[in-house]
């Protein structure tokens, strides 16, 4: 299924940035993919963190990722969660980032999803959805394809 | 028996009925679970001075029941916790710190009378699953599998035949779920509705209301009981994660394997000594991904055994682990066939102790001197693990 057009009002459940997030969410308002980096052992991680879950350092500091991936596992969901009703069957993805770290989204396609078209490893671009007017949500689409 | 006995299991029982219960509140459910343990323990709930409870917290249990215990555990890390009890329960005993643990479950996890709502929109989980469509576990177990299927060559056809043996054992329990409904074939499984590929309908646990309890005191009491004992010889438990995507590796679950270390090695034996296994199947996949991290069989080799089927004279086929199988799993029916209230771990304790007192019906598996009980908590967060024997210590 396309991804939701900033038009189509967003039903689903909505995040509550708490202060070690909110840098994120900020970044996804501003379309930027957000993580945040150990200076210490130099490792960005995923969800954001009061400390490095790697090392236990707290020397953070937030740096753009370049929104590429690789999808490590997924699901294909036909029992919608409250507010994906019209997106069903969706795709819950687990992408591995470039930079390391691996994060949960949506993977929207412009066809039905299916086990043939949706790929272990396949390579994806992250892009980011205007959910509401204080949140957008990162998600991914097919590298190389049309925004 | 090698080692020694942690502790006994002397009362075991559950609610009267599972299933669709509108008249049963969760701490209704509770109370008689535990009445009805302590009772099969000859004990009354007046002597019982230690409480191990999560879907009713220690403090609102022992307020409900009337009883003021002075040991008190409210782990709650989903459908393991009960594994977690029974080790608790142990070292609480050994430590001098309670004399007669009563571990209690009730969940109404269908009818949903006084159950808790969802976590918060700001918890990790709020932020990070919840906008993406994650709904109830189905969403969420499902997604390492096609992970685990594409590293080690297991299909989907091989994870179907668990429910398939699974419902085998429910055929033989008058109380099951799905007794009446049935044998299922692996095709049946695969042709199910889709639910969240690559789980149908059939791959998922059944959602049922219920309870059950536990009483356990120090080993050396046992023979002062009624009921033949089971006694606690191995004990494991461990977390990794809470989101499914912060699971180190999708393919092997690591709270598993730390604690059926633990369990073996405090129990000293080998996964080869276990007869009889629960292995909590919340999900087709669960007891596919426990057998390896176990150590029950190597790495990619679930799929295959377990789809090791014969057939018998009249054509019905016979699995590896159902009824006349070599390694009987789940023989209650499971989580799959039997029922699943939410939390499950209580009900595959209390299958292995009946199994081992030889109460087991038509289900019984003959020559029993062991049994394993493992289960996860929440999408391989956490895990717990508890070995039985009903061999008298040395």
């Amino acid at each position: 299924m396309s991804a939701p057009a900033a038009a189509q009002p967003y039903k689903g459940a909505l995040p509550k940035p708490t202060p070690e997030t909110l840098r994120f969410w900020q970044g996804a308002r501003e379309d930027k993919l957000m993580l945040p980096w150990c200076e210490d052992c130099g490792q960005a991680h995923f969800y954001p963190r009061a400390l490095c879950p790697h090392c236990h350092g707290t020397r953070l500091v937030w740096r753009e990722a370049s929104g590429r991936g690789s999808i490590y596992s997924y699901a294909i969901s036909h029992k919608p969660a409250k507010g994906f009703e019209d997106k069903t069957p969706y795709v819950i993805a687990v992408v591995a980032l470039e930079e390391g770290p691996r994060m949960l989204a949506n993977l929207w396609l412009d066809e039905k999803p299916t086990p043939e078209n949706v790929r272990i490893d396949m390579k994806v671009q992250a892009v980011f959805d205007a959910v509401t007017p204080d949140i957008t949500l990162i998600n991914f689409r097919p590298a190389g394809s049309q925004s | 028996m090698k080692g020694r006995a942690l502790a006994a299991i002397v009362g075991a029982a559950e609610t009267d009925r599972i299933g669709k219960l509108p008249d049963m509140s969760r701490l209704m459910l509770h109370a008689e679970a535990a009445r009805k343990a302590v009772a099969d323990a000859g004990l009354r709930l007046s002597d019982v001075d230690g409480v191990f409870s999560t879907v009713a917290g220690p403090n609102e249990l022992s307020e409900y029941l009337g009883i003021t215990p002075r040991f008190v555990d409210g782990t709650g890390v989903g459908g393991c916790s009960y594994m977690l009890f029974v080790r608790h329960a142990c070292a609480a005993i050994a430590a001098g710190y309670c004399k007669v643990a009563l571990i209690v479950h009730g969940e109404s996890g269908r009818s949903w009378i006084d159950m808790e709502g969802a976590g918060t929109a700001a918890s990790p989980a709020g932020q990070f699953e919840l906008p993406y469509g994650v709904a109830a576990a189905p969403t969420t177990y499902s997604i390492p599998v096609l992970r685990y299927f594409h590293e080690t060559g297991c299909t989907k056809e091989q994870m179907a035949h668990v429910p398939a043996a699974t419902r085998e054992w429910a055929l033989l329990n008058p109380k099951a779920m799905m007794h009446a409904e049935g044998p299922i074939t692996p095709a049946d499984v695969m042709a199910s509705r889709m639910v969240c590929y690559p789980f149908n309908l059939l791959d998922c646990c059944l959602v049922a209301d219920g309870g059950g309890a536990l009483v356990i005191v120090a080993a050396e009491r046992a023979r002062d009981f009624p009921r033949p004992p089971v006694y606690v010889i191995g004990t494991g438990e461990a977390t990794a994660h809470r989101q499914i995507a912060m699971m180190r590796d999708f393919t092997r679950s690591e709270s598993s394997r730390i604690s059926g270390e633990l369990a073996f090695r405090e129990a000293d034996l080998q996964p080869r000594d276990i007869d009889h296994l629960m292995l909590y199947d919340a999900f087709s996949i669960t007891p596919m991904m426990f057998l390896e991290d176990l150590g029950i069989v190597g790495r990619g080799e679930a799929g295959p055994f377990l789809s090791d089927t014969s057939q018998d004279a009249q054509g019905r086929i016979l699995y590896p682990t159902g009824p006349g199988g070599r390694l009987p799993i789940n023989t209650n029916g499971g989580g799959l066939s039997y029922c699943h209230t939410g939390r499950y771990g209580m009900f595959a304790l209390l299958e292995s102790v009946y199994q081992l007192r030889g109460e087991a019906g038509a289900r019984q598996v003959r020559g029993l001197r062991t049994s394993l009980a493992h289960g996860p908590g929440r999408q391989f967060a956490a895990a717990g693990t508890i070995i039985m024997s009903n061999d008298a210590p040395l």
